[in-house]
């Protein structure tokens, strides 16, 4: 530990926790306790979700109109570019793994740290380094490929900062590889005595399945960026068929992480969800074993649909129809997810608190974006919705009404937990209103925008398409606000609200028996785990 | 904002088939939706803190339970995929009568040929009632033909060739998009199908300024670029007879002993790469023509082949 202040009472009767342990900015930056990494994490994922978020607000308010008056088409393009890198590659994959997995997954399990806490700090470096690739490219002047980089358009065509973002987004995944590495070793080998692979929350289940996504997917990504960026600097043909190259190929290979990729922003929400359904119902999770196999089940199945982004490519029709049925299969597993968190609510003592509400909004939010992704998987009506609004609305619904939702549901569930401190309960509730309305204000008008033809990534539009596009736009402020909204009375509270004690919410669950914030150490002495998870008694009046 | 539309007007014989999918996923969506909400509502508020319900035998496991709501929906699933793979193969297989139009993307403009020699820019006349097969190609980035009246649409990819076919049922003006995002101008890249009666468009096709016909330019080519020296047609020539015998559609057997379909593909390939597929009893000799012609001047070889 590079730490040098002695731990010492600054703040008078305070307890020693793993925020008063040390002080000074080199105690943050160099601490190796997987607490303050996920505290670092915090802060850096929220910058770049503002970031991203107003990339998004520049281009909605741009399409208030068909000609786009707000900016020029090389400006827009550059915008949803931008956009989309930043929420894809430095938000929701980073985001739940790495605030609250390396939080939770010691608590959870018992431990004292992660299995390689230097790793694990290396690993917020390399996101932070990668973050100031893409902070350099927007101020290079930006990049118009998509996040997607399609090539021969990337490699050859596109006059912008295409080698920066590549490189920024090819370290980013050794970011991911670093934290996910960590997790499964973690897992398997930290567990607390008695703490069995079914007696886990189902939290380390979806954190255990997003790993293994993470591991065996972002090798393929870095590999695919490095052959485009050998294309675009040195000329040597791979994807570009003037050069002898394929560009369908690189579609291939993209989408073969990007699809898992979807899981991997997913997975982590599932199982928030679990954590929070049960706390709020005070009652066992409804058939666990179904929950934490159906992630395993979406973790493999989800490696085998990639060909669904690419029905009008060009691929030939079998590949096609094959890629179809996985894609059907894929959805069961979701939607048993959805039947068990909504099974779980029958005959609990349900308790309306802040989580409650977000983590109801992302089982809504969810569902709508589970059903509208077998429009895209079912053949035929993909060819007419693929590259329409259709698709944005239905990845928006899953990956930012859905995983956003339940982000925003971990963050008030464990905040009292990090920070020691409750928030206004009422502003919590009416933020987590206002996102569920605001988001459905925005997103349901851009699938019918989509069905009419609309395609993506349009600066200019036909004016028939204007009322929809300004609906939209005026749903999306609503949004805004109930974004802006936590990040005000959440820091409020870190001064002025009030202490939190060990468990406000009544959890059960291992990280809710030591102190809020808790120390160093995690635990007093180790846990022993004697009971099931969720092991919640249904008559109990608690909180 | 003169209008508000909800659904698009459908005008090709497919269009109602892809509706009809779309209603029924509209409907089934709508379906669990309400009745997930419904039942998270009811419970949540039935089983709410302080209200007095009897919480006796929680369900904790039932696997009956849960194998119903995971075998039926499955079901479900697999007839809403079997019925779109169904319409998805009909909506890729041209009939083989289909009167054929060249196109090619390029940024940010769209280029399509009549046989006839006919050229239009982001405009594209076609009859009604009558299937029509495009086969496209892209001069630069990968582009896609999008037609949302007609719920179609092909990626145009750059060095191959892809087709794309419709039978229009409605006459009139339609958008056509770029779907695939091509750069700076992407949303520029429209234009207009004009859907006409059929005698209109034989005048439209008649009518005004013409380059020559496909085939005549393809020929003039085929003599131009020495092709004619080897592929004489003569015995003992020093490469297959092409210009002379219809070879369009039929099978040939290569060196290697494998066989294949002489198409759109096999004669682009076979123009820019000879060495790929040589055919049985020829010397691999021919040299390659990569970069020395024009993707329209290889459609217009290409077309000239194909009429002979």
């Amino acid at each position: 530990m590079a730490v040098t202040s002695p731990p010492m009472d600054l703040r008078g009767h305070e307890e020693e926790n793993y925020l008063n342990w040390a002080y000074g900015v080199k105690s943050w930056l160099l601490t190796t306790d997987h607490k303050r990494i996920a505290l670092l994490y915090l802060v850096s994922v929220t910058f770049f979700f503002f970031l991203g978020s107003l990339a998004a607000f520049l281009l909605r308010i741009d399409l208030m109109t068909p000609q786009g008056d707000l900016m020029t088409s090389d400006h827009y393009n550059r915008s949803f570019t931008i956009h989309g890198v930043i929420m894809v590659f430095l938000f929701l994959i980073p985001a739940i793994p790495g605030i609250f997995g390396n939080f939770l997954v010691p608590l959870m399990i018992g431990a004292k740290d992660l299995a390689f806490p230097r790793i694990n700090l290396g690993s917020w470096y390399v996101y932070i380094i990668s973050g100031m690739f893409i902070i350099a490219v927007v101020i290079w002047g930006g990049v118009d490929t998509g996040w997607t980089f399609y090539t021969p358009y990337s490699t050859t065509y596109a006059n912008s900062a295409v080698v920066l973002t590549v490189l920024g987004v090819f370290l980013v995944g050794f970011s991911s590889i670093m934290t996910a590495l960590n997790f499964i070793v973690t897992i398997h080998k930290m567990r607390a005595p008695g703490l069995t692979w079914f007696r886990l929350p189902l939290f380390i289940w979806a954190m255990y399945a997003t790993s293994i996504i993470i591991m065996l997917g972002t090798p393929v990504l870095s590999a695919t960026l490095i052959l485009a960026g050998l294309e675009r600097i040195f000329g040597i043909g791979i994807f570009n068929p003037d050069l002898g190259g394929d560009p369908v190929l690189f579609q291939h290979l993209f989408w073969f992480y990007s699809h898992p990729a979807v899981y991997i922003m997913v997975l982590p929400a599932m199982g928030v969800a679990s954590e929070l359904i049960t706390c709020f119902s005070r009652k066992r999770i409804f058939d666990y074993k179904f929950i934490a196999m159906s992630s395993m089940a979406i973790a493999l199945i989800g490696f085998l649909v990639w060909g669904h982004h690419m029905f009008v490519s060009g691929q030939s029709v079998y590949a096609g129809i094959v890629f179809s049925l996985l894609t059907f299969a894929v959805a069961i597993p979701s939607a048993i997810k959805v039947f068990n968190w909504t099974a779980t609510l029958y005959k609990g003592t349900i308790i309306f608190r802040t989580p409650m509400f977000y983590v109801l909004g992302f089982i809504g939010l969810f569902t709508i974006g589970g059903l509208t992704g077998l429009f895209l998987g079912a053949l035929a009506t993909d060819v007419h919705v693929h590259d329409t609004y259709f698709v944005v609305a239905h990845f928006h619904y899953v990956m930012v009404g859905a995983t956003v939702m339940a982000y925003l549901g971990a963050l008030h569930f464990w905040w009292p937990k990090m920070t020691g401190r409750m928030y206004n309960e009422g502003l919590g509730i009416l933020s987590a209103v206002i996102i569920f309305i605001g988001f459905n204000l925005t997103f349901l008008p851009q699938f019918i925008l989509g069905y009419l033809g609309m395609p993506r990534r349009y600066h200019v539009y036909p004016p028939e398409f204007q009322a929809l596009h300004v609906a939209s736009t005026l749903g999306s402020t609503v949004l805004g606000i109930g974004y802006v909204l936590p990040l005000c009375y959440l820091i409020w509270s870190l001064r002025f609200g009030k202490e939190a004690g060990p468990n406000p919410w009544g959890a059960v669950g291992l990280e809710w028996t030591t102190t809020s914030p808790p120390p160093h150490e995690n635990f007093e002495k180790t846990p022993v785990v004697t009971t099931e998870a969720y092991n919640y008694h249904p008559f109990e009046e608690e909180v | 904002m003169s209008d508000f539309p909800l659904f698009p007007e459908q005008a090709s014989t497919v269009a109602w088939q892809v509706d009809l999918i779309y209603f029924t996923l509209v409907a089934l969506s709508i379906f669990f939706s309400v009745a997930v909400a419904a039942a998270i509502v009811f419970f949540a508020l039935r089983y709410r803190q302080g209200a007095d319900v009897d919480r006796s035998h929680p369900l904790i496991e039932h696997t009956k339970l849960e194998l119903t709501w995971s075998i039926i929906p499955f079901i479900m699933a697999m007839g809403v995929f079997g019925w779109a793979a169904m319409v998805f193969v009909d909506i890729k297989t041209p009939p083989a009568d289909a009167t054929e139009i060249y196109i090619i993307g390029k940024q940010w403009m769209w280029q399509a040929q009549h046989p006839s020699g006919k050229r239009e820019i982001n405009q594209l006349h076609i009859p009604i009632n009558t299937p029509v097969k495009l086969i496209m190609t892209s001069q630069d980035v990968i582009h896609d033909f999008y037609i949302p009246v007609f719920r179609v649409k092909q990626d145009v990819v750059p060095g191959r060739y892809t087709t794309l076919w419709f039978q229009a049922t409605k006459t009139g003006e339609f958008h056509l998009f770029c779907a695939e995002y091509c750069g700076t101008e992407h949303s520029a890249m429209v234009g207009t199908v004009v859907v006409m009666e059929q005698s209109e468009f034989k005048n439209w096709l008649g009518g005004g300024s013409s380059d020559e016909p496909l085939a005549v330019a393809g020929e003039r080519l085929f003599t131009e670029n020495g092709c004619i020296t080897c592929h004489s047609g003569e015995p003992g020539a020093i490469g297959p007879p092409i210009s002379n015998v219809s070879i369009f559609g039929t099978e040939v057997e290569f060196a290697d002993g494998s066989t294949g379909t002489v198409d759109e593909a096999y004669l682009r390939e076979s123009i820019l790469d000879p060495q790929a597929k040589v055919v049985a009893g020829y010397a691999p000799v021919m040299p390659s023509y990569d970069g020395q012609l024009s993707e329209q001047s290889l459609l217009q070889l290409i077309e000239f082949l194909k009429t002979k």
